[in-house]
């Protein structure tokens, strides 16, 4: 047991770094994204996603045919630790690349693969997932978006909600209902659409937290070609199923302040004495390592070779509560005075009231606490399936509210 | 990145699966809790010398397989899963790793190689009533030859053929090594909450003894005992929480209730999914434990502190929760889910409790933090 690189993992961890420390600048006091303003942020990711694919560290693990290094999931694993080093500006391209893409890559024509994989990955189109809707969110399979077909194109109408990105995107693949007289997994179509064609209307979503960083986004009269179609008319589903399971692949990250930022500050509020919170403080450490070295585990399997185990589901239950709970203690043990937000006041630049306010949405983000559960207990534990009345029942005919 | 154990770690793990499952099948766990004459299972814990386990981590030069500490703790996970009813624990994770933490080479040469065949069997004595022992209000003193003062509870003291204690010496605290089957030594068998494995009180008058590295030196080597015991007591926990959660999931699966399995219903569900992040979070702890004491890492105190609190939580929800999913059946004799209840309440506090362990890791994260 040990923590160390493999040689040839130690190889491609130095000329990862190399190639980082001759692109990209340390991290500064404070995160680029708040250093400079929305366009000039686009601009530089664009830039760095360019230079990226140039040294062939846009996508590791894609075979090399479409553009990608042809390397080892570890290897992935590596050039994200050593990327996460530098401040680099990666943010607009996670979800295309990590999910978008690969959709494309598995279910696409030989000319979408021409036309689509290249651009993004070296940065110059944006793409943006379209599934959930208003009524379709943790059950995304009863989705409302209607297209339907007009010789050989289709229309589309409908709306779908919490889109990151779309104002950005140039391009998305969006899942919609082409048959609704057929049980609801069995008639979804998915397609790709371009997000800068009329019709399509890109609405900020005013969040709980106060921020506009999601969209809903409209469909009025949007014409998409039958070519543009990923997948057979009714298998959406089967399309869908392999976008969200890149999309466990795509998500991750330590999500805010820990139990080492909750200590400094109990610290400087001389509070460490008090023996509640010394106890709870000793809980988050177990956790925190808890996750973190849970991920050692799945990149000891990556590393040997092997297929990880089940245990990295466990990742985002743990982050999401655990980011709650301690900003919620962090605020308490300020009393009132922890219901200011003025970040030149507050200690720590207010992030515990700011994540405090974010945490709730990362609860329901990728999948809610309770639908992580469900995943562990019918994939892992192999318990039986809830009850699902609307299984045989055609979409039409379905009860929704 | 290499934070497993090695194929032949692995390998060790599933012969001696197969071996306990077939040797100590709950059966014979039953025959030390039917029986309050019956202290442990003579037979399982013949078998257990016979194959040599007993001399995991005892140098080859002392009649061990001088393997290390990563082979105990996956013989651990494996003891726990099946309840073993020997005092395994007592011998391997306390007594034997004290004594190669402070024991002289003589008393090492004399003892180690006598551990191996099984003439001696070890417990460890540092409790003297409620509240975790600390070098100041010790009452049991050591005089330099002699040992006087009654412990208690001391796990599978009325087993074991020698005691290490820790007991006062002039102003501080010493660990001593007694011979239980010596003169000066009273034994009285203790009721617990767990009966599948011994406790006693034992009462020192006199006793002779010898003294484990420098007097004065007790509560710090007690300290160092107790990080390598809590980690391999976490794998022992580890290995009853996963059986606990496989008892569950193996029942919420073939118990019908309104027309279908209760393991169709989300608040079973959850449950038992919480139960696997637990154990989970346990289990990466654990390796951590695992890699600190194998290799004698600085980071040992933190490691085994996480260790200790991540299975205690684990084994506690799992064995508490497995009686709940049960229902009724759970709550019979019959029935084994309470054995691991009970089990699990055992391991929690025979080395101080879960409360005892997050202060000792915070203070430890307070001192790193001050360097």
């Amino acid at each position: 047991m040990d923590f160390n690189d493999t040689k040839e993992e130690a190889e491609f961890r130095a000329e990862a770094r190399a190639f980082l420390g001759k692109h990209l600048e340390p991290k500064g006091d404070k995160p680029l994204r708040q250093r400079v303003d929305g366009s000039e942020f686009m601009k530089l990711a664009k830039q760095w996603q360019k230079t990226k694919s140039e040294g062939g560290y846009a996508q590791i693990t894609w075979p090399k045919e479409i553009g990608g290094r042809g390397g080892t999931p570890m290897q992935q694993v590596i050039w994200n630790q050593e990327e996460g080093k530098f401040d680099a500006p990666t943010g607009p391209f996670t979800i295309g690349l990590g999910m978008c893409i690969p959709t494309v890559i598995a279910f696409g024509s030989d000319e979408h693969k021409k036309r689509y994989v290249g651009k993004a990955m070296k940065g110059e189109e944006i793409w943006c997932q379209l599934f959930s809707e208003p009524s379709a969110g943790s059950d995304v399979a009863g989705l409302k978006t209607r297209a339907v077909k007009d010789g050989d194109e289709w229309v589309i109408n409908g709306q779908k909600v919490w889109t990151s990105g779309a104002h950005y995107s140039d391009y998305g693949i969006l899942l919609t209902r082409t048959d609704p007289s057929v049980p609801k997994h069995k008639g979804l179509t998915m397609f790709i659409v371009d997000m800068k064609q009329a019709g399509v209307e890109v609405r900020p979503i005013h969040q709980a937290s106060g921020g506009r960083e999601f969209n809903e986004v409209y469909f009025t009269d949007v014409r998409i070609k039958d070519s543009d179609r990923l997948g057979e008319v009714g298998q959406g589903w089967k399309v869908a199923i392999v976008t969200l399971m890149n999309e466990r692949l795509a998500v991750g990250g330590s999500p805010g302040p820990d139990w080492a930022e909750i200590m400094a500050y109990a610290k400087e509020a001389g509070t460490m004495s008090d023996q509640a919170f010394r106890e709870k403080l000793a809980d988050w450490y177990v956790a925190a390592q808890g996750y973190k070295l849970t991920k050692f585990r799945t990149q000891t399997a990556l590393s040997r070779g092997q297929t990880p185990g089940p245990e990295n589901s466990i990742g985002k239950i743990i982050t999401a509560n655990h980011l709650q709970d301690i900003c919620n203690s962090a605020i308490e043990m300020q009393d009132h005075y922890g219901i200011l937000t003025d970040s030149d006041r507050m200690p720590a630049d207010a992030i515990f009231q700011q994540s405090f306010m974010w945490a709730p949405g990362l609860r329901i983000a990728g999948g809610t606490d309770e639908i992580l559960k469900n995943i562990i207990a019918e994939r892992v534990l192999g318990l039986p399936q809830d009850v699902r009345v609307d299984k045989d029942i055609a979409f039409d005919q379905m009860k929704s509210g | 990145m290499n934070f497993d154990f090695s194929e032949d770690q692995k390998f060790l793990g599933n012969e001696a699966r197969k071996f306990l499952e077939a040797e100590c099948p709950m059966t014979a766990v039953r025959l030390v809790l039917n029986d309050d004459d019956v202290s442990h299972n003579e037979t399982v814990w013949n078998k257990v010398v016979e194959m040599g386990w007993l001399g995991t981590a005892i140098p080859e030069e002392h009649g061990g397989l001088g393997l290390g500490l990563l082979e105990v703790c996956v013989l651990a996970e494996e003891m726990g899963r099946v309840l073993a009813p020997v005092p395994w624990a007592s011998t391997v994770y306390f007594f034997t790793e004290a004594l190669k933490l402070a024991g002289s080479n003589e008393q090492q040469a004399e003892i180690l190689p006598r551990i191996v065949s099984g003439d001696v069997v070890g417990c460890y004595a540092a409790s003297e009533g409620p509240g975790n022992p600390a070098a100041d209000t010790l009452k049991t003193t050591f005089d330099g030859s002699t040992l006087s003062g009654t412990k208690v509870p001391v796990t599978d003291g009325d087993i074991a053929t020698h005691a290490i204690v820790l007991a006062k010496e002039g102003s501080g605290a010493s660990l001593v090594l007694v011979d239980l089957t010596g003169e000066g030594v009273t034994r009285k068998t203790l009721q617990t909450l767990d009966p599948t494995r011994s406790h006693a009180e034992i009462v020192f008058d006199k006793a002779p003894a010898t003294r484990l590295g420098n007097a004065g030196d007790g509560e710090m080597l007690n300290d160092q005992v107790l990080d390598h015991a809590a980690v391999l007591l976490a794998f022992e926990q580890l290995g009853g929480a996963s059986r606990a959660l496989e008892m569950a999931t193996d029942y919420a699966k073939e118990r019908y209730a309104f027309g279908r399995p209760i393991g169709g219903n989300q608040a079973i569900k959850h449950k038992l999914a919480e139960m696997y992040v637990k154990n989970e979070v346990a289990r990466s702890n654990c390796f951590y434990g695992a890699w600190a004491v194998s290799t004698g890492a600085a980071e040992l105190p933190e490691a085994a502190a996480a260790a200790r609190i991540a299975a205690c939580e684990a084994f506690w929800f799992a064995s508490k929760e497995n009686i709940q999913t049960h229902g009724g059946m759970g709550f019979t004799w019959e029935v084994d889910c309470h054995l691991f209840y009970r089990r699990a309440k055992l391991l929690a506090v025979q080395a101080g409790a879960p409360k005892v362990w997050k202060e000792k890791l915070v203070r430890t994260l307070e001192n790193k933090n001050a360097a």
